[in-house]
């Protein structure tokens, strides 16, 4: 292991890195702190100049009782849902299909459709943004989920596939070659050999691909306007001018923005970790 | 492998399946399998990109008629100084959106031990990765706030004058590769923390025995084999720092005096806000970007193809 394991340096050396460790943390997380601080103020303290004493009052309720009651913000976490939920699982669904197709089969371009895939997932959002704003007001979905969820569909397969394909790479192929001589129809292949064997696959997808679409903020504001379909990444920019310069009630209205994508983070952690480092060990 | 007719079969099973269908099977299924992923992906993405270099081309705001002007736009481009401002942002962007990955080795290499908690640590650690680039924008700029901001009031509170640094055109831009590091950093730390619960012991080891430790362990011994997450690290703080543009359009809105711009951003602003709807203008600029993204796209692309090539030969 490198470094040195702390347990075989000296006790001194142990404590240090002891005490060393939340002072770090709390260096790191900041400026996420003093956010989480504003949240709780009152107004009063923002008026009297006071920034970074002690609160005068504890305001946690009041103020996000405000941003759930008193604000668009519900009907923006709404659309956020409602539009990630439906990509996780069109992009998963496709790039499950895609995978196997290029991870199992060896045909002429096999090689040549995967790294179109990887090309497209690279591409700078804005090379796109004319032509497929353009193709959602064509097809009459402009500012409508589904317009956004369509695209993000599509654009995620790029890097579902790599993900998919890869995975599947690694599974043992005695197995497909096993149910080919049983007679098994490809399809059923597909189904009842190698889709249970890609449920990690799917769940690591499934997190991260929730974390990026929520995240979007690009393609929120190219393709929608106003709260009748756009997230909260969006949102949040009409919140904050909603309630300019109080900044109890913003920093209260990013907290909950970013919420749901953290949760997911530490109750699937694992998963997360697993999708994201994918191919960072050999 | 395709010789799947097996006696398990009914005779008139056999018969009926030995169809052209049944004797190409073994490309009839992943080309049945691509199709759905592969009409989305080239509606949605490939064609888009040839879209764009065409529509470069051409005069349009978006409704009315294209008027074809041929090269005009890109000409325009070579005299245009925001476009300039916007290029030369885009190289700070790179260079020191970079340093992501020697920070991010640096707190992998604090947090590598085993000591209670450490899970934790390592999860709060990585955790600004996990927030939207919207939040983490909005953070800093109210972290970087003259007056109310927690910056300033340590800065003033260790004696020196308060800095407004997203009021400032020389320092706006720095500011924003700050936070835009914040979550970068994150990602290559986990990228690394991964990396090196993988490293061989027995090398380590080795290693030792030989006398080497610190840095010099570090650089023989550690460092390659931790060469597949620094690739992974490299591609992605090279494809964030060229699509860096929440941080931007939240944070400075491309100002003060549009000192902040980078060609993502700039083309937004050209083609799709109070700008005016120059289409033609941003494809163009689109077109610059993608071209700078090529290279490293291609760059990228010619070393996952040599991984393919030796995972087959091996």
């Amino acid at each position: 292991m490198f470094p040195t394991p702390i347990e075989k340096r000296s006790r001194a050396a142990r404590i240090t890195y002891q005490s060393l460790l939340p002072l770090a943390l709390i260096l790191w997380l900041l400026p996420l702190i003093a956010v989480m601080v504003f949240s709780i103020r009152p107004f009063s303290d923002f008026t009297q100049g006071n920034y970074w004493g002690v609160p005068s009052s504890f305001e946690f309720f009041t103020n996000y009782g405000m941003v759930f009651f008193e604000s668009d913000m519900p009907r923006y976490l709404l659309n956020s849902v409602f539009i990630t939920v439906p990509t996780v699982i069109g992009a998963v669904a496709l790039s499950c299909m895609t995978g196997f197709a290029l991870g199992i089969y060896r045909f002429r371009g096999n090689l040549l459709i995967f790294f179109m895939f990887i090309a497209g997932n690279f591409v700078p959002f804005q090379i796109l943004m004319v032509p497929v704003r353009d193709l959602t007001v064509d097809m009459g979905l402009y500012d409508t989920k589904l317009g956004l969820i369509l695209f993000h569909v599509a654009f995620q397969t790029g890097f579902c596939t790599l993900f998919m394909r890869n995975f599947i790479r690694a599974l043992p192929y005695e197995l497909i070659e096993a149910a080919r001589v049983e007679g098994v129809a490809e399809w059923r292949i597909f189904w009842f050999v190698v889709l249970p064997l890609m449920r990690p696959a799917i769940a690591a997808l499934s997190v991260l691909i929730f974390t990026f679409i929520w995240n979007d903020y690009f393609w929120a504001i190219v393709l929608t306007q106003g709260p009748d379909a756009q997230p909260v990444t969006a949102g949040i920019t009409s919140f904050n001018s909603q309630f300019v310069a109080q900044y109890h009630l913003m920093s209260a209205g990013s907290i909950v923005a970013a919420i749901p994508p953290v949760a997911i983070f530490f109750l699937m952690q694992r998963h997360f970790i697993a999708g994201l480092t994918l191919g960072a060990v050999k | 492998m395709s010789s799947s007719t097996t006696p398990a079969l009914p005779m008139h099973e056999i018969r009926a399946e030995a169809t052209w269908l049944q004797r190409n099977k073994m490309i009839v299924t992943p080309l049945l399998f691509l199709l759905p992923g592969m009409l989305f992906f080239a509606v949605y993405v490939i064609f888009p990109i040839f879209q764009s270099f065409g529509i470069s081309l051409y005069r349009w705001d978006g409704l009315g008629e294209a008027t074809y002007i041929g090269l005009a736009n890109y000409e325009e481009l070579l005299t245009d100084r925001n476009f300039e401002i916007s290029l030369v942002n885009n190289v700070k962007w790179l260079v020191l959106y970079l340093l992501a990955i020697p920070l991010g080795l640096f707190i992998a290499l604090f947090l590598n031990q085993t000591v209670v908690g450490i899970r934790l640590y390592k999860s709060l650690f990585f955790f600004p990765f996990v927030l939207s680039q919207v939040v983490v924008g909005l953070v800093f700029s109210w972290f970087y706030l003259p007056r109310e901001g927690l910056l300033n009031t340590i800065i003033m509170g260790l004696g020196f004058d308060s800095l407004n640094i997203l009021g400032d055109p020389t320092l706006a831009t720095y500011g924003i590769i700050a936070a835009g590091l914040w979550p970068q950093t994150a990602y290559c730390m986990i990228l690394y923390l991964t990396g090196l619960n993988a490293v061989d012991p027995e090398q380590v080891e080795a290693g030792r025995l030989d006398g080497a430790k610190g840095w010099k362990m570090l650089w023989y011994v550690i460092l390659p084999q931790l060469k597949p997450a620094t690739f992974i690290a490299f591609v992605v703080t090279i494809i964030g720092a060229l699509r860096s543009f929440d941080l931007i359009s939240i944070m400075t809105n491309g100002g003060p005096f549009g000192s902040t711009r980078v060609l993502s951003f700039y083309m937004f602003e050209r083609a799709l806000s109070e700008f005016g709807f120059r289409m033609g203008y941003g494809s163009a600029i689109a077109v610059v970007l993608f071209l700078i993204m090529l290279v490293f796209i291609g760059y990228f692309l010619w070393q996952m193809w040599r991984d393919e090539r030796d995972a087959r030969r091996g």
